[in-house]
């Protein structure tokens, strides 16, 4: 295993495969706070430069954190295929880039190697991507799930009604998502985050939403975006969960922070496959974004980047319905500005999909950061661009509970109609039969609440 | 000219103008000495076109501070909405980078203890910075801090200069009444500037309390700036993680309103101390 | 006319509609160094709040430079369709945006509007605009043009290859032009910036693409990017020229720096279709870019977006082929970083689209500018979705004459491949029949091998 390069008449020796890949990364101010980031751009080119040429296997043989140690490498670990592995553990880092990107690689070639590929070789390979690599080789690769609907169909393009509100008023949210569902938002899902966490709150907002779909049969699934135990109490005493939703990090460390692992999750899948209305087989609602380790002091000297990959390794071992990261949403001490924002949101497009993932994308940005509308509207178009399978839909683009800025219900009606996707097939039908959709498009009646009076 | 008559004359030209095409006029005249404004007036308004339901898209925006009933053309905002959004954006980028007025911090009669956060960029850009108590600090809590108290109360700015005077008065004040209601010892309430949640840590050791509660500015949002958080956590140690904190969120005026919040936050700190625990835990205890 | 409101508890008060726009515009470093942007992110929103309410009669009767100093203005001005224009010369700016952006608002019903609009009214719409609305008000605008083919069709992107040399080495023009061909670019143009300026150079590099151009039989035009008295003293003297090319600033000042004026420009069109080798009808190729007239000096306190949008209502005169921005070239000075590259790319588009002319752009940064190639493609992805009619792509990017970035062979083909888009048509049969595209007009295993052209 070779660690050093010359460039431009200097030496660069590199300690570690953590190493290289943290100072490979591009700049991003958490890997700065971490003290992990490259020093100088010609360090980060020497960086990448010894990655291209590392094998797959020198990366397998040097988990980031030990298997014997971290719950998440165990569970990426046990989760590949060996023979796949075994065929592909003699390429470079370089190599495999050349080969997600050929004319020749077809997405169901992608979609093989892809369980052969641990969570440290998908981050590697990124970060040997330019935006429109990324942009390219995302849009190969599009993964189905089904929870009471199908997401990730070719031309399909969902939105999470994100219809929250500062003290949960069950009027108040079902007004937004009323509005969200007359843009054309909800198709993947009618998402809440509750204020009040406790079992009862939840289980109400859980009810509210359900009989609205019941009352309107609208084709989706309902979820409380509340702590995964929360939900499964709720759950047990009866209350309608469509999808089973959680907050996961890249080490074991972080997910003791957030109260979750294996077994928890493992516990939450099995009830709602005994007890949720929704047919699955995927049942799950995940959400991740670069730099939760770090602001949990969670990250064992790994970059950000590779922290997300192992993320998202780890959540495919419950085979979710929705993932989405959340990249913008922490602060400029994890991405400085618009800038890092879309260049994460664009990694954790391509490294979900690589990791096999029905991925969505968040383009998110807070009132604190270097960001403002346009970098997300940017942030957007490339993903969508890319494939991703769904986005939040937030009324006017301003979550009045999170305090944060997110796809509105008119970016998302835009994004659609700009590409000529539609939205998931038994919501389309649905949104034709209330008048909001024709032939693909808004008719003038989409964005009136008062249609459902 | 009175500024009523402004306003005034201004609507009527507004409305002049939305209803007619051929309005003629002098342009050298329009460029006259008549003083005249651009009203910008924040409301909410429903600016759907040929509402099915008028009436319920008002009632609909009353029950909520989301940004629904908004219309569109094509499929964007009107004009005026996206203009409101970037007003308040302005407005909220704005509270973020200020610091707390020091006679609101008098008022409440708070000592103003500080991280290591030498200043705002630090605390934005390095959590550890504010998430530690500076030695000054640390030294006036030993020697001046009421000890072996069951509850401490911490005052931070967060990432809000508006959360702690618009907010936390009310709050602060409903909060030690309903604790003193319930015979619950309350050690100095502290103000701690440039501080982030995990502070509250190490003064929990240093004043050995059960349970410390930090009331903490939020960031901003488009809505409001002058949200504050409570973070509560039972005897923290070493092994504690994020899910041991209970957090309760969105307490101000449109959200949930202060007096109120400190009321329930007394009884969910009653109830911590009765079952010895906060957090994920807490919350499943109670059922 | 209103030119104050009330935000924040607090009164702006403007003094003009110059200032009004200036203020109004996103925030850009050449605004700052000429002393006119919004000082604060409050002061901005105010600005644009009154622009709002402004009409397109306000505007019209305060151009940005006066009509009786400046021939930009008179060009502009004279341009404008009276009957059209009185027709909507009370809509608000907001209303015009409004009626952009409409569902019920067709291609055509907007190419009419633009028939009304002085450049001035275009920058304003652009000014309330977010990146978003830009590209989606863009994409709705079909703008074609004809010179050997056609740009600009639904369905296509064009590029130009632009395969400039250090020491306009001949054989290394060559190679890069072939390089480029067997990745598909060039349907819009086959465009070199000269090292060597003279008459006689000029003629023996038209004749060298003129060369390869008749070898091949590649349906494209060429143009060789000389200052346009060289290049019609060049066709006087037997040069094959298919297009004229001059880069064009917003200003009569800045045009005069540039050693051009309204007549001159329309003396080398008349010359472009008299002795030219082009059909035609559109033979004029431009180049603009906003900070230019700042970096002469030549900016009369206005904005560089509103200078930008001038420039298009200057080119639409003339019905150019191509008129392309050239975004990132100038500097940190007038763009600072990426953030206000891509931001630029945007508007320019949208309003070269607005102004009714066949708009591209040349996707580009500088080495001491905050931005990469990252950057680059991010906007290219932007503008291929806004429907750009060309892009400027050079050999891996890196134009090794001009020293700077552009976006590469590789890129345009990418986005080609990523949004279903083809080169024009003819230029798309015939790169099939070379065997570089395939019937999808991808790339075939071949492609990318230049020496598939010297079999």
């Amino acid at each position: 295993m070779k660690l050093s390069t010359a460039l431009s008449g200097e030496t660069y020796q590199f300690n570690s495969v953590k190493e290289v890949l943290a100072k490979a990364s591009e700049e991003k101010s958490g890997d700065k706070m971490a003290g992990i980031r490259a020093a100088s751009s010609l360090e980060r080119m020497a960086a990448k430069l010894t990655l291209s040429e590392l094998q797959l296997k020198d990366i397998y043989e040097n988990p980031v954190i030990p298997y014997e140690h971290d719950e998440v490498t165990r569970i990426i670990y046990d989760d590949i295929s060996q023979f796949i592995y075994k065929e592909i553990s003699g390429w470079t880092v370089g190599e495999l880039r050349n080969y997600i990107l050929s004319h020749r690689t077809t997405s169901e070639d992608l979609k093989r190697i892809s369980r052969g590929l641990t969570s440290e070789m998908i981050s590697g390979v990124s970060k040997l991507m330019s935006s429109m690599d990324l942009v390219s080789a995302s849009q190969k690769m599009r993964y189905q799930a089904h929870c009471n609907t199908t997401i990730g169909e070719p031309g399909r393009l969902a939105f999470r009604a994100q219809a929250n509100h500062p003290i949960d008023n069950p009027n108040g949210i079902i007004a937004s998502v009323k509005e969200g569902l007359s843009y054309g938002s909800g198709d993947a899902v009618i998402g809440i985050n509750p204020n009040n966490e406790s079992v009862d709150s939840v289980s109400k907002i859980l009810h509210i939403t359900y009989d609205l779909m019941d009352k309107w049969e609208i084709p989706t699934q309902n979820c409380v975006l509340s702590h995964v135990t929360t939900q499964m109490d709720a759950l047990r005493k009866g209350a309608p969960v469509g999808l089973m939703f959680q907050s996961l990090a890249g080490t074991q460390k972080a997910n003791e922070d957030f109260g979750v692992s294996e077994e928890i999750l493992d516990e939450g899948y099995a009830l709602m496959k005994e007890k949720s209305y929704s047919a699955g087989p995927n049942f799950y609602y995940f959400e991740t974004g670069q730099g939760s380790e770090v602001s949990l002091s969670a990250h064992e000297g790994v970059d950000m980047q590779t922290l997300e990959a192992r993320t998202h390794g780890y959540a495919r071992h419950w085979n979710p319905f929705m993932v989405n990261n959340v990249s913008g949403f922490i602060g400029p001490e994890i991405l400085f500005d618009g800038r890092q924002v879309i260049r994460a949101d664009l990694e954790d497009l391509f490294m979900g999909k690589l990791h096999g993932l029905p991925m969505g994308i968040a383009p998110t940005y807070t009132n604190h950061t270097i960001a403002d509308q346009n970098d997300q509207e940017i942030g957007g178009m490339l993903t969508a661009l890319g494939g991703a399978n769904f986005y939040m839909g937030v009324p006017g683009g301003d979550d009045v509970m999170l305090s944060y800025q997110d796809t509105s219900y008119h970016d998302d009606a835009t994004l659609r109609e700009m590409f000529g996707y539609r939205p998931l097939a038994e919501f389309e039908k649905w949104m034709e039969k209330m008048g909001l959709m024709e032939n693909g498009k808004l008719t003038s009646r989409a964005g009136d609440l008062s249609v459902f009076d | 000219m009175d500024v009523e008559n402004i306003v005034k004359e201004v609507l009527k030209e507004l409305e002049g103008r939305l209803g007619q095409e051929n309005k003629t006029g002098n342009p050298e005249k329009e460029k006259s000495n008549i003083e005249k404004h651009v009203e910008y007036i924040k409301e909410k308004k429903v600016s759907v076109d040929n509402p099915i339901n008028v009436e319920t898209i008002r009632s609909a925006q009353e029950i909520t501070p989301a940004r629904i009933g908004i219309g569109r053309t094509g499929t964007r905002m009107k004009t005026a909405n996206y203009l409101d959004f970037l007003i308040d954006h302005a407005a909220a980028q704005d509270a973020v980078f200020k610091d707390v007025d020091e006679s609101v911090l008098k008022e409440l009669n708070l000592p103003v203890l500080n991280s290591t956060a030498k200043d705002q960029e630090e605390y934005l850009m390095n959590l550890d910075a504010g998430r530690k108590l500076d030695e000054a600090s640390v030294e006036w809590l030993k020697q001046n801090a009421e000890k072996g108290k069951q509850v401490q109360i911490i005052v931070s700015d967060g990432l809000s200069s508006t959360g702690t005077p618009e907010t936390v008065p009310d709050l602060m004040s409903a909060l030690i009444q309903g604790l003193k209601l319930k015979n619950i010892t309350i050690g100095t309430p502290v103000f701690i500037k440039r501080s982030r949640v995990w502070i509250q840590d190490e003064v929990a050791k240093l004043v050995d309390c059960d349970v410390v509660i930090s009331l903490i500015g939020e960031r901003p949002g488009l809505a409001t700036s002058k949200s504050i958080s409570a973070y509560i956590i039972y005897r923290p140690n070493e092994k504690s993680v994020e899910a041991d904190r209970t957090v309760f969120s969105n307490i101000h005026e449109g959200g949930v309103p202060p007096a109120e919040a400190g009321a329930h936050l007394a009884d969910t700190i009653s109830e911590m101390l009765k079952f010895k625990s906060s957090g994920v835990k807490f919350a499943q205890r109670l059922e | 006319m209103i030119l104050s409101t009330t935000l924040f508890g607090r009164t702006y008060q403007f003094n003009s509609v110059n200032e009004v726009m200036a203020k109004a515009n996103e925030e850009k470093s050449g605004d700052i160094m000429a002393g006119i942007a919004a000082e604060s992110a409050e002061e901005r929103v105010a600005a644009k709040v009154v622009l709002a309410n402004l009409t397109l009669e306000d505007l019209y009767n305060n151009p940005a430079i006066p009509y009786e100093t400046d021939e930009v203005t008179r060009i502009i001005q004279d341009n404008v369709n009276e009957k059209i224009y009185q027709s909507i010369k009370n809509w608000t700016v907001e209303e015009l945006r409004e009626k952009i952006l409409d569902s019920d608002t067709s291609s055509n019903d907007i190419r009419r509007i633009s028939r009304g609009l002085t450049s001035e009214m275009v920058a304003a719409v652009a000014k309330l605009m977010s990146n978003l609305d830009l590209i989606y008000g863009a994409r709705k605008i079909t703008v074609t043009a004809h010179c050997n083919t056609t740009i600009g069709l639904e369905g296509t992107l064009s590029t130009r290859l632009q395969p400039n040399h250090p020491t306009d080495n001949e054989d290394g023009i060559v190679a890069s032009i072939l390089e480029g061909l067997a990745y598909g670019a060039g349907d819009a143009v086959i465009g070199l910036n000269p090292v060597d300026d003279t008459v006689e150079s000029v003629v023996r590099m038209f004749k060298k693409l003129e060369e390869i151009k008749n070898k091949f039989k590649i349906p494209t035009q060429t143009s060789v990017l000389a200052h346009v008295t060289t290049q019609m003293e060049a066709i006087r003297q037997g040069a094959p020229a298919d297009l004229i090319f001059q880069s064009i600033a917003g200003s009569e000042k800045g045009n005069t720096a540039f050693g051009i004026s309204g007549d001159l420009i329309a003396e080398a069109k008349d010359l472009a279709l008299r002795q030219g080798t082009a059909a035609g009808p559109n033979v004029m190729y431009f180049e603009t870019g906003q900070g230019a007239e700042l970096s002469s000096n030549a900016h009369h306190g206005v904005d560089q977006l509103t200078l930008e949008a001038r420039c298009y209502g200057f080119a639409k005169k003339y019905d150019p082929f191509l008129v392309n921005t050239v975004v990132g070239f100038i500097g940190p000075e007038y763009l600072y970083d990426a953030k206000q590259v891509i931001r630029a790319g945007l508007e320019d588009h949208f309003m070269g689209k607005l102004s009714g002319i066949s708009m591209g752009v040349d996707v580009c940064y500088t080495n001491h500018m905050k931005a990469d190639q990252d950057d680059m493609e991010n906007l290219g992805v932007l503008l291929t979705q806004a429907g750009v009619n060309f892009l400027i792509t050079a050999p891996h990017a890196d134009d090794v004459m001009l020293n700077y970035q552009s976006l590469g062979y590789h890129e345009a083909q990418s986005l080609r491949e990523l949004t279903g888009l083809s080169p024009i048509k003819e230029f798309d049969e015939w790169l099939q029949k070379m065997e570089v595209l395939d019937n999808k007009s991808r790339l075939t295993k071949k492609a990318g091998d230049a020496s598939l052209f010297l079999v």
